[in-house]
């Protein structure tokens, strides 16, 4: 199956080349995100009635991890609101691209910081923390401001997006799984970057700023990081890029061997299993573990959660691979490379996790939309809505939908990407078909 | 064979193991009674586990705060006071593994506090098993398949 090229259309490309209902919408996401930080300072304490809690966790959640990544890849972060004050003051304006001299520091990311690890880190963070990030909403805005102010400082002091790029914990994992995402920005004709003076979709003109994301369209091959921003499509002087429609994991046919992403992948893969324990489950006492941060249990569960993103789930990987050596290749490629076919199953296992809450949950959302401080207001007239759960009978279902189609399509992957490395697919089918198991027991 | 004939195949097999009747096992219905504790934020006992058409009477005490106990697939529920005993009776007439969640704001943890009514063998567990093992050769007959063309 071919690209279908999607900016062909002259309604679709002006839209997206319009500078203005970009700005329209970063707007109304600004004003909803400080919403949020607010609602959380001084809103009620009891989470699902609070704004912040609801829609971040329930809401935005749900939208971008059902919807916006496996179909939009990283169309959240065309839109996210988190860089857009530090990006207005990077440039020292809103609409206008970046000046020739910036009045900031405008220093480069050193090299050993331009990778995923930062994110690896700033996820494993959230995580570990997140029964109470995820419950508590005055936690939930201190999160929240820490990511906007983070997004400001390095914006100020670093060249472009710094903080979505290096250390988003959001950014990190919609990056591995945008790889899936059936959406892609490319340039049409490679040939026409090689030739181009003065590359100003990666340099910038008077049209747009050089690209925020630090990547020269001309040598995109994967989503990963690549933020959808627009502005190579506004500033290419050759009418060379294009926003194309494409099958579903086009990126992973050419697996990457990058120790970082694979680590993401673990983790992401692992974070999934143990919230499935954790919040899913019926043991009371390991919530309340989680949830007692700081505490002596605490640090045991920490350490548990570790043990299995760092150490289980990737040892028993690697021992797949070692089982499954039909060539001599270096290990450690044979590892990164084969671990790309982690990345569908990790997306459905989320998805699968996903809609056991947020179908649950989404009813708190009209309640929370009337009244979003919890303080007896009835804006629209649903505050009173009583919590019941929705389609409840349907989610057993499409969460097996799910994973069952997760491993089939990691099963998929593993048969092109496993030759690729110079090893058999089968242990590391093998390995997603327990890690399903596993997951179907926990969820159903 | 025709890559689309072995596709047909697969997804009637994965209807069959989804959704074929399995042989029913009998057993004559008896009313249970369960004494459970909830306290923030887990049941004691976290699970438990009838026979089909059994009639089941759940006596809902709170150890703490003010608690309540809604049946996923069932739409019945119950809140108990902290220290007052609260009874919930109904058939179990409808087989698999349902959810029990606390529909009582209860605290931080309130949305995770949940249990497990297992009403009789939890079928789409297995099937669910079965349909994973059948994507997988799904996808070595597919491939084998497609490399034979």
């Amino acid at each position: 199956m071919s690209k279908f090229e999607l900016t062909r259309f002259p309604l679709i490309k002006n839209l997206l080349k319009n500078r203005y209902p970009q700005l329209a919408v970063f707007v109304l996401m600004l004003a909803g995100f400080l919403f949020a930080i607010t609602a959380g300072f001084v809103g009620t304490p009891v989470g699902s009635h609070n704004f912040s809690i609801v829609f971040v966790w329930i809401a935005w959640w749900a939208i971008l991890i059902l919807v916006a990544v496996p179909f939009f890849g990283r169309g959240w972060c065309a839109v996210c609101p988190i860089p857009v004050v530090g990006d207005w003051l990077q440039r020292g304006a809103v609409l206008e691209p970046a000046p020739k001299m910036s009045k900031w520091l405008n220093l480069r990311v050193p090299a050993k910081f331009r990778n995923m690890w930062m994110q690896n880190i700033s996820f494993t963070l959230v995580a570990l923390f997140s029964s109470v990030i995820l419950t508590t909403p005055v936690v939930t805005s201190v999160v929240l401001a820490a990511m906007l102010f983070l997004s400001i400082g390095l914006s100020l002091v670093f060249e472009r997006r710094a903080f979505c790029r290096y250390l988003c914990p959001v950014g990190g994992f919609i990056g591995l799984y945008a790889q899936t995402a059936p959406l892609e920005l490319r340039v049409k004709d490679k040939n026409v970057c090689a030739h181009c003076a003065g590359k100003p979709c990666y340099n910038g003109s008077e049209l747009g700023s050089g690209c925020p994301w630090d990547v020269f369209p001309g040598g995109l091959t994967k989503n990963t990081y690549c933020g959808l921003c627009m502005e190579c499509l506004r500033t290419c002087p050759h009418d060379n890029i294009a926003i194309n429609l494409r099958p579903f994991s086009a990126d992973l046919a050419k697996p990457s061997a990058k120790l970082d992403e694979t680590f993401k992948a673990f983790i992401m893969l692992g974070a999934s299993l143990v919230y499935a324990y954790v919040l899913m489950g019926s043991n009371g006492s390991v919530k309340l573990v989680a949830y007692s941060v700081f505490s002596p249990a605490w640090f045991g569960y920490a350490a548990g959660f570790l043990a299995v993103i760092f150490g289980i789930l990737p040892g028993l990987f690697w021992l797949s691979v070692k089982f499954g050596a039909i060539k001599t290749s270096s290990p450690g490629k044979q590892f990164t490379t084969a671990a790309t076919a982690l990345i569908p199953l990790g997306l459905m296992f989320w998805v699968a996790f996903s809609l056991s809450f947020v179908l649950t949950n989404a009813t708190y959302i009209f309640a929370a939309i009337s009244d979003p401080l919890g303080l007896g207001w009835n804006l629209f007239g649903t505050a009173a809505t009583a919590w019941q759960p929705m389609l409840s009978s349907l989610v057993a279902p499409t969460q097996t939908l799910a994973l069952v189609g997760g491993l089939a399509w990691s099963a998929r992957t593993a048969q092109k990407s496993a030759p690729q490395a110079g090893i058999s697919s089968v242990p590391v089918i093998v390995y997603c078909l327990a890690a399903t198991f596993l997951m179907l027991w926990l969820l159903l | 064979m025709r890559p689309y004939a072995i596709l047909f195949l697969l997804v009637l097999a994965g209807l069959v193991v989804a959704f074929a009747p399995l042989p029913a096992h009998f057993s004559a219905p008896v009313a249970r009674t369960f004494h459970v504790e909830a306290s923030q934020f887990a049941y004691q006992p976290g699970e438990i586990s009838v026979n089909p058409g059994d009639k089941v009477t759940i006596e809902l005490v709170s150890t703490d705060v003010v608690h309540g106990l809604y049946v996923d697939g069932y739409g019945v529920s119950v809140k108990a006071d902290p220290g007052q005993n609260a009874t919930l009776t109904f058939v179990a007439d409808k087989s698999g593994s349902f959810r029990l969640r606390c529909n009582v704001t209860c605290g931080a943890m309130h949305p995770f506090m949940v249990g497990k009514l297992n009403v009789g063998a939890n079928t789409w567990l297995y099937r669910s098993l079965a349909l994973a093992s059948l994507g997988i050769f799904s996808v070595f007959v597919l491939a084998r398949t497609t490399k034979m063309e």
